[in-house]
């Protein structure tokens, strides 16, 4: 089969690989029908996750036809059209039945490399590192999905790839970015990053019953589409003076009642730790540029809450802890426990609240993979979501945006 | 001058020792580190060991051999755990240094371990204690070609979360030390990882695995970036 693999920083190739094989009792294989590009995996395109093999198949957010399971699967058979959760869970142990899914005990392989660096380690992730399991992932024709008896969501006939897509990754983890905020009705929420998770929080934190939305970005077609189909109130914060000024003068001098950090270990600022991060990160003396999260800290409100969906992966530095003491502000955050809102939010979008596929900008075959990547990476071309399609055949013609790469 | 150095170098190394399984924060290690550390920042503090070396020669011995100890909460009852491991033939689907286990009855076993240099190592074990759903341990029968014991404990938890299996382990002595070596040792982690698989296995009914997935063209070197 055909698959994008990781070869080093930036260096992104479409292999031929074998095609993958049931390993384990509870294994499902999945024929891909659609699988996109995740801010996330922009993370391992720039070298910044460790333990990164090259020939690491990527991709973390799919769906597809069930073609092959394990002899234990019993609740899915072939032909059943699925969403597979980014994350692995076995669904028995400890974690898993609380509901921490993303805590799973028994998914990850290379659970000691992740209990060196963390402590303990999480679930195990499609495509993410071996630290995360080294699973090959979804951006190829084939997967193997282990525990397909609890991840894999069935979606309805009538529902088309491009809207339930997405709930593979960037909704549930945008709703549980929203739902971390513990809102009460009529709170105003700061969503620093319009990207797609933070798309999915600003929807999100209306649907969690927020009174005002605040999107914070420095790109126009991020803003665009923060107003036009989130709702929100944009901030271009490269014309602000100061974002925690502005944002408390916006809110009466409260500051927002929470803030979201949609931007994570990559974030770009114009101040002077934005510069200094960048230094120390590209000297490999840091391993996170935590400005964004900075800033959501400075400005939230005494006794509200700041929720962390964008990804970190090491040491903070210039991580203003004072400030989050002094205000008493909760800290939310974590890998999404999707098996939470698989189902829930699919009913949403049958009932027609929500169309993810508004997010999309690119619609391209996986053999584009390198350039999608430079360029959501870059953010050209008004890229916000990639979405690939293995047969590269798209039966849908909208896009918002984009150079109409459509095939 | 050079004799200062040496001993200063042996304060340091021994110190390190010490310093070094300190800030690792394992109990054992740490125990392990102070036994063999002290005696080196004596030695070169003073210029004399301890005690007279073939007794150190000894000590050193029994810490090569010490056993490693490490425990897991499994979410199953501990009848049922006790179970599965008392039928001895199940181990190697969890311990990895294992090709195969057959029981000999009354209590007695032939292990065959497995290794990476394709060396057969094989040795014969007898249960020497056991307690119905609570306890094993079990030992290689003296003049085996490996010294291997361990003794596994299962409790109930404290808080409901089900069992606690606790194991202490050793391999050592004589040719069962190299073998052990060769065996890749029984350190700590790799008991922890067999315990791993057990707890995966016995929650799951599959151990977690990519072996055999696909990947595309690996460097020559198997290159891993930023390794932690």
């Amino acid at each position: 089969m055909r698959a994008v693999c990781w070869n080093g920083k930036t260096d992104i190739r479409v292999e031929t690989v074998p095609d993958p094989e049931i390993l384990n009792p509870r294994d499902a294989i999945v024929k891909i029908t659609a699988t996109a590009i995740c801010g996330s995996d922009l993370h391992l395109y720039d070298g910044y996750i460790p333990t990164m093999k090259k020939g690491d198949i990527l991709g973390h957010e799919f769906m597809g036809e069930v073609v092959e399971l394990g002899r234990e699967v019993k609740n899915l058979k072939v032909g059943d059209r699925v969403v597979v959760p980014f994350t692995i869970a076995c669904g028995q142990c400890f974690f898993c039945q609380k509901g921490l899914w993303s805590a799973c005990d028994n998914s990850n392989p290379n659970a000691w490399m992740m209990e060196k660096a963390y402590g303990a380690s999480g679930s195990g992730l499609f495509g993410y590192s071996h630290m995360m399991g080294g699973y090959a992932g979804g951006q190829a024709e084939y997967a193997r999905v282990p525990f397909a008896d609890v991840g894999p969501l069935k979606v309805p006939d009538g529902l088309e790839d491009e809207k339930v897509l997405f709930l593979s990754d960037i909704f549930p983890t945008g709703y549980m970015a929203a739902e971390n905020c513990n809102l009460q009705p009529g709170d105003t929420v700061a969503v620093f990053g319009c990207g797609p998770v933070g798309q999915f929080a600003i929807q999100s934190a209306w649907m969690l019953g927020a009174g005002r939305v605040i999107a914070i970005d420095r790109f126009p077609e991020r803003l665009l589409l923060a107003e036009s189909w989130g709702r929100a109130e944009t901030v271009d914060y490269e014309e602000a003076d100061g974002i925690v000024d502005l944002l408390r003068d916006m809110t009466g001098g409260f500051g927002p009642d929470a803030c979201i950090d949609a931007v994570g270990m990559e974030a770009h600022g114009t101040t002077l730790d934005a510069y200094y991060d960048k230094a120390k990160q590209t000297v490999k003396l840091g391993t996170d540029r935590p400005h964004a999260l900075r800033q959501a800290i400075q400005a939230c409100r005494k006794g509200g809450t700041v929720s962390i969906p964008g990804v970190y992966g090491g040491l903070l530095d210039k991580f203003p802890l004072g400030a989050a003491f002094g205000k008493g502000l909760t800290l939310k955050m974590g890998q999404t426990n999707m098996h939470n809102y698989m189902k829930p939010l699919l009913d949403r979008i049958e009932k027609g609240e929500i169309d993810p596929s508004r997010l999309i900008t690119h619609r391209l075959g996986l053999d584009d993979a390198p350039w999608a990547y430079q360029t959501f990476r870059d953010k050209q071309d008004n890229c916000i979501k990639v979405v690939m399609k293995p047969d590269g055949h798209f039966h849908s013609s909208h896009s918002h945006g984009g150079n109409g790469r459509e095939h | 001058m050079m004799y200062r150095v040496g001993q200063a170098a042996m304060v340091l190394s021994g110190a390190a020792l010490v310093a070094l399984a300190a800030r690792q924060g394992r109990w054992k290690t740490l125990g392990a580190a102070a036994l063999a550390g002290a005696p080196l920042v004596y030695r070169g503090a003073t210029g004399h060991w301890p005690v007279p070396q073939s007794v150190s020669q000894k000590a050193s011995d029994a810490l090569a051999g010490a056993p490693v100890e490490t425990a897991v909460t499994i979410g199953k009852p501990r009848e049922e755990l006790y179970a599965f491991w008392r039928r001895l033939e199940n181990l190697p689907r969890f311990m990895k240094s294992l090709d195969h286990v057959v029981d000999l009855g009354d209590g007695r076993s032939h292990w065959v371990g497995k290794s990476p240099l394709g060396l057969k190592v094989e040795w014969d074990a007898e249960i020497v204690d056991e307690q119905e759903g609570r306890r094993i341990a079990w030992r290689s029968l003296p003049g085996s070609q490996v010294h291997n014991a361990g003794t596994v404990w299962f409790d109930d938890s404290s808080n409901g979360r089900g069992t606690v299996v606790r194991v202490s382990m050793e391999i050592g002595g004589g040719i069962g030390q190299m073998v052990g070596k060769a065996l890749g040792g029984v350190t700590e982690q790799q008991v922890r990882e067999d315990l791993r698989r057990f707890k995966e296995l016995m929650e799951t009914g599959e151990i977690a695995t990519t072996d055999g997935q696909p990947h595309g063209n690996r460097s020559l070197l198997g290159h891993i970036h930023n390794p932690i």
